[in-house]
């Protein structure tokens, strides 16, 4: 799944071990500073920890780009009940596969991100809840987390310390909305993956109604180079709020798809351009999906655009889960709108009205749109549709479905309109002649 | 009901890894876990599951519904997901799951008449990158075409009749 060398352009802090021997191993990772950022840890104070990953600008993975460090800081100093840390393994976003890379290639950086939070916030058990699709990362990371309890890393007094910490394994069984991290705790509890009321948020209530740090895995990923080298130096790398480097997978019509570690406030045309390779043979972009298939869609002439947080957000996406999505000018955006419709629809959790009959309305209407059955009228029917959900649903699957769906209607209305009278779609005649 | 050695051991280590009093927070991998070897969550397997975590049927019912990956019917011997969303669309999934189709005789959730293949279309398997994609079983194949899926059927059949002569 790895180039065989990075690109030039890359700059490795996660992903500097991927391309040694053997380089899931506990050998090979104590080798390159494996677990040295959790005996700095032991040696510095909770509030210390909390302190440099604050300094780092380390903003969630996941997708929602919440400052890590804050989120750390609202779990309370002192709890009668126990402490939870959870990695969110559930990558299930549509366009996105880099934890997948992550845990493959480098499990024990996972697991020493979760020690050190665990180390900052004071909790003695952690779990990593992987999507069961993923089975063989499973068994990669339960022969890590053997390999790091035989070294004394974890279990009772961790390297002498007095510190009590154990890790596990927990997997999905097929459920997209159990990504969403209070759907993914009653997941973990054993129920359906139907989201929680919140507040209380996770920090104070969360995997068994106790206090929890529930990150990304890619998030955890950069909390051992931010403990060595320093918040500072992770924050540099960087544009201002939006600290460190970012794993890109980037898909599509490129020359060369791959998951890519690039600094946050990467060019996103520089990214497809130069990095990707380009433009599949003689074709021109069309349109870019810049975070995951819940971020609405930007034109080619949008795309000049700095990928970070705020920058994605300015012109009106979200850098979401960092999978950019690349689409040459044969893709009929019809279609492509109706397939993530079709997505959201199949994964709401049904729980509340707006979500389940809005994605499922959507869904059908852009399915026969495709179809050439579309009605003039249902262009501003769907923008009503996917108006109504937002900010009306009890979490953010409602947005993710609706922020798309408004977006394409609105950014290629003129596709949509050529769709209209009975007639076939216009873009299998172009994918046939290009 | 008792399971293979290797899926008991595997079941105690989930329970293991519950909190004390918290045995439920076992019941998703553990179905899973069990369908793995039984090849589906039937009535049988419900109520063994919800004498062990004391968990009601009715309440068992409930969450195996929810999750896609659980079934209540065998799938195949191998069972074929293939990915049909945003990436793996944009370089020819949907096609490759209509030659799949073709190519077995099933539609989407069928299984074949000799009970050797399933067929399913599914959601983001987080194989983006090297798309088209699918499982067979929990085994990724990147960058299918059709032509290659054929050849991945060619040797599951070749598999499957070597293990039979053994």
């Amino acid at each position: 799944m790895l180039h065989p060398e990075p690109h030039p352009l890359e700059v490795a802090v996660l992903t500097r071990r991927f391309r040694l021997p053997n380089s899931a191993s506990i050998q090979t990772y104590l080798a390159h500073d494996g677990y040295q950022a959790f005996r700095k840890a032991l040696e510095m104070s909770p509030d210390g920890i909390i302190e440099e990953v604050k300094k780092s600008n380390l903003r969630g993975r996941g997708g929602a780009g919440f400052p890590t460090g804050l989120k750390w800081s609202f779990v309370p100093r002192q709890s009668p009940k126990p402490k939870y840390i959870v990695a969110n393994a559930d990558e299930g976003e549509p366009g996105t596969c880099k934890d997948r890379l992550l845990m493959q290639y480098d499990p024990h950086a996972l697991i020493e991100g979760m020690l050190i939070a665990a180390r900052a916030v004071g909790a003695r058990a952690g779990y990593i809840y992987v999507r069961g699709e993923y089975r063989y990362l499973i068994e990669i990371l339960d022969g890590a987390i053997e390999q790091a309890r035989e070294r004394g890393f974890l279990g009772r007094n961790i390297l002498g310390s007095g510190m009590d910490f154990d890790l596990y394994t927990h997997s999905g069984a097929g459920s997209y909305e159990c990504g969403e991290e209070s759907a993914l705790l009653e997941s973990l509890e054993g129920k359906r993956g139907v989201p929680r009321l919140r507040p209380p948020f996770p920090a104070t209530a969360g995997a068994f109604g106790c206090p929890t740090v529930l990150n990304n895995v890619e998030t955890f990923c950069a909390v051992p180079p931010i403990v060595l080298r320093g918040g500072a130096a992770f924050a540099a790398l960087g544009t201002p709020r939006n600290g460190g480097t970012r794993l890109f997978a980037i898909s599509g019509h490129v020359r060369r798809p791959g998951v890519y570690e690039l600094p946050m406030g990467f060019n996103l045309l520089r990214m497809i351009n130069e990095v990707a390779g380009g433009v599949r043979e003689g074709r021109k972009l069309k349109a870019v999906i810049p975070g995951g298939s819940s971020c609405p869609v930007l034109r080619a002439e949008e795309c000049d655009l700095a990928m970070d947080f705020d920058s994605v957000a300015r012109a009106g996406s979200m850098l979401g889960s960092g999978g950019v999505i690349v689409m040459d000018q044969t893709t009929c955006m019809v279609r492509v709108a109706a397939r993530i419709l079709r997505f959201y629809a199949q994964e709401s959790c049904g729980f509340c009205v707006p979500c389940r009959e809005g994605t499922a309305w959507l869904a059908k209407i852009l399915a026969r749109f495709h179809g050439g059955e579309g009605r003039a009228e249902d262009i501003g029917l769907i923008a009503d549709i996917a108006h109504n959900i937002l900010g009306r649903t009890f979490c953010p699957l409602g947005d993710a479905a609706a922020m798309p769906a408004a977006a394409f209607v609105e950014k290629f209305r003129e596709e949509f309109e050529a769709h209209l009278g009975g007639k076939a779609c216009p873009f299998e005649e172009v994918a046939a002649h290009v | 009901m008792r399971f293979s050695a290797q899926v008991e051991s595997k079941l105690e280590r989930l329970l293991a890894s519950c909190p004390p009093g918290r045995k439920r927070a076992a019941l998703v991998p553990m179905l899973l876990f069990i369908q793995d070897e039984v090849g589906a969550v039937t009535p049988e397997v419900v109520e063994e599951v919800s004498r062990r975590l004391e968990v009601t049927p009715a309440e068992i019912e409930e969450v195996a519904s929810y999750y896609s990956m659980l079934r209540r019917r065998p799938a195949g011997r191998y069972h074929i997901q293939i990915c049909t969303n945003i990436s793996c669309l944009l370089m020819g999934g949907a096609e490759l799951f209509e030659h799949a189709c073709r190519k077995l005789g099933i539609g989407n959730h069928g299984v074949s008449e000799d009970g050797l293949f399933s067929l399913e279309e599914v959601e983001c398997i987080g194989a983006c990158c090297w798309a088209p994609a699918l499982q067979v079983n929990y085994d990724f194949h990147h960058a299918v075409t059709p032509e290659a899926f054929d050849r991945l059927i060619e040797q599951l059949r070749q598999s499957s009749a070597a293990e039979r002569r053994e």
